[in-house]
């Protein structure tokens, strides 16, 4: 039953998939020569003028050049002209470093917060106005007090991702089941080993769905990050071939960007899948 | 006298009220029991049964008096008093010998792993859970859940066991089993054992001493009801016994009718000196002159049987 479900719910990925495909290269093929012109000028214009070919690649372009990146991922030819790959790879250290800086702070001060009702009420003023900041908006201030790009992109993405992991692990924290805790204190558990033994076990799941918001977000800020400080990363490729005016590289940049945060939301969701147990 | 092993010496409880002022939900409570009695309270939703046993848990302290245990005021828990709760309270993250093991650890600190194994894995056995050891608790039925329970309270081997309606949330046929465990259980291992329900002939089952509580705000304690019955009572031919009616009237009339009315009627209650029933003992006992409730007067759930009360 659910077999079947799955697939005919794969078939019709593959015909929505197909579909898009087949109308995306209708829609960008060569529309066959056009008005005659001198051939200086048809040089200069390229083929989108002299064939009526679309500005906008085909998937074939596409296709063709990701099969081309895919075989050289690591290529390193001057700070303009580097492989996917390592593009990609500035990006995810970047965003693993400041998201494990993140998560070293949100955690701890999290559960000192949901634990501390004096705390929780004291601080939260400071969060409700920290949290809906653009993390954009920390860009200037980062750039002028760090005055190192890359470090700045790190800040931004650790001040990004920090807020869905300290609200989550505060909430988690703080509502854990009275029941497990008073099975705790009957026990006389001691307060340490009652938060790592009923506190964290308890609060895990919000904690890690927390901790699956920021990684998201810190992927989608990543992009725009790079794009302002520059320099590496797949944000500054996007830039890159703009300004390149190479449409088929940002749609691939487009497509793996996409992909990588699949990735990275997968992880997470396993995880969470890890920590959380039914009643 | 008798001994105290636990004394309840003049207790309140109170919160906050509506307009500004406090609610009690009891004040001035007494109740003793000696060690090795298994004790059971029966009154009302709300009439504060729950905010005792926390009280003599250590979960919650009294707004006034004290609880002494073995001659010791008690402050906060021990491991000396398991508490099974209504709601099982499993951890769900941890297997059935998780569970037990977790409280055993917590008792013996020092033990190693296959000591606390083996410890866990003999009270996993008593409750009859062989072969579930590995099981979460989503895995499990309800009784079986409850059966965790009571295996983890009984593995830190306390000398008194606290159960709030434990058994409720059970259909009867796992309710009579538990039952005969738990009371098994407390009578191989001498336990004290403190217990509330609202099913009548579970409390005249289990219980040594009744303890009937008028109905909230303000509850008392009103009478300690001597349980006739012989210790070797069993469950299936509890009602043969010649005296087994005139103690189930005796509470379930208390729980229809007095209870609701306890304060006008013994103005001259001495909550020190709560009145001690002897069903079946004439001139000790007020039951005599208490009439006979018809069953069909009353929604008290205890009265059917089987008994299906949450
Ligand atoms: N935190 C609280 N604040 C105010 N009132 C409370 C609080 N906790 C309990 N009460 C009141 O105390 C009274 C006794 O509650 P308790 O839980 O002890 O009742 P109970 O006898 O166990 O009832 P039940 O049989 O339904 O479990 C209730 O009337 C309840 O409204
Ligand atoms: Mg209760």
């Amino acid at each position: 039953m659910t077999s079947s479900l799955r697939l005919r719910a794969g078939l019709v990925s593959i015909v929505l998939l197909a579909a898009f495909l087949g109308i995306w290269h209708l829609a960008t093929r060569s529309s066959g020569t056009v008005a005659a012109m001198s051939p200086e000028y048809a040089k200069l214009m390229g083929l989108t003028a002299t064939q009526g070919k679309s500005a906008m690649p085909g998937p074939l372009d596409v296709g063709a050049k990701l099969w081309e990146h895919l075989r050289r991922p690591f290529y390193d030819n001057g700070p303009n002209d580097k492989g996917l790959g390592i593009q990609l790879g500035f990006s995810i250290a970047r965003v693993g470093t400041g998201y494990l800086l993140a998560v070293l702070v949100a955690i701890p001060l999290g559960f000192l917060i949901g634990m501390s009702p004096l705390l929780s009420k004291a601080l939260d003023p400071f969060i409700q106005v920290l949290k809906p900041i653009s993390p954009l908006a920390w860009m200037p201030l980062a750039l002028y007090t760090i005055k190192d790009s890359s470090i700045s992109a790190i800040f931004v993405i650790f001040i990004c991702s920090i807020w869905p992991m300290l609200l989550n692990t505060v909430f988690g924290v703080a509502s854990v089941r009275k029941e497990w805790i008073n099975v705790a204190r009957t026990l006389e558990v001691g307060t340490l080993r009652r938060a790592f033994t009923v506190i964290l076990p308890a609060a895990a799941p919000t904690i890690l769905t927390g901790m699956r918001i920021s990684i998201g977000i810190a992927w989608l800020v990543i992009v725009a990050a790079e794009m302002l400080v520059g320099g590496t990363g797949i944000g500054y490729f996007v830039w890159n071939e703009w300004n390149n005016l190479s449409i088929t590289n940002v749609i691939i940049a487009i497509l793996l960007i996409g992909i990588v945060g699949m990735l990275l939301d997968q992880i997470l969701a396993r995880f969470t899948r890890m920590v959380t147990f039914p009643e | 006298m008798t001994d105290k092993f636990i004394s309840i010496e003049g207790i309140a409880k109170r919160y906050p009220g509506a307009g500004g002022g406090t609610t009690a939900v009891f004040e001035n409570l007494w109740l003793s029991m000696p060690r090795g009695e298994f004790c059971c309270v029966i009154g009302h939703s709300g009439c504060g049964k729950t905010t005792v046993l926390n009280i003599l848990a250590g979960l919650d302290a009294p707004s006034e008096g004290a609880v002494i245990v073995d001659g010791q005021a008690i402050s906060g828990t021990s491991l000396d008093r398991a508490v099974i709760f209504q709601s099982h309270a499993l951890l769900p993250w941890r297997t059935v010998l998780g569970n037990v093991a977790y409280a055993v650890t917590s008792k013996w600190r020092s033990w190693d792993r296959a000591k606390v194994k083996e410890h866990a894995q003999t009270f996993i056995d008593l409750v009859g859970l062989t072969g579930s050891e590995h099981k979460r608790p989503s895995e499990l039925s309800g009784g079986m859940k409850q059966r965790v329970g009571i295996a983890r309270a009984l593995s830190i081997t306390p000398k008194i066991m606290l159960m709030d309606e434990p058994f409720s949330a059970l259909d009867a046929l796992t309710r009579g089993t538990l039952q005969d465990e738990v009371r098994r259980i407390c009578l191989e291992t001498g336990q004290t054992a403190f217990m509330i329900t609202h099913d009548v002939d579970e409390a005249i089952y289990l219980a040594d001493k009744i303890f009937l509580m008028t109905n909230g705000p303000g509850a008392v304690l009103a009478e300690v009801v001597e349980n006739p019955l012989p210790k070797d009572r069993g469950r299936t031919d509890l009602h043969r016994h010649p005296l087994y009616y005139a103690l189930r009237n005796h509470i379930v009339d208390f729980l229809v009718s007095r209870s609701k009315n306890f304060a006008a009627e013994k103005p001259d209650h001495d909550p020190r000196n709560v009145p001690v029933v002897l069903i079946g003992k004439p001139g000790l006992t007020i039951a005599a002159d208490a009439k006979p409730e018809p069953p069909r007067e009353t929604s008290w759930p205890g009265l059917s049987r089987p008994s299906t009360s949450s």
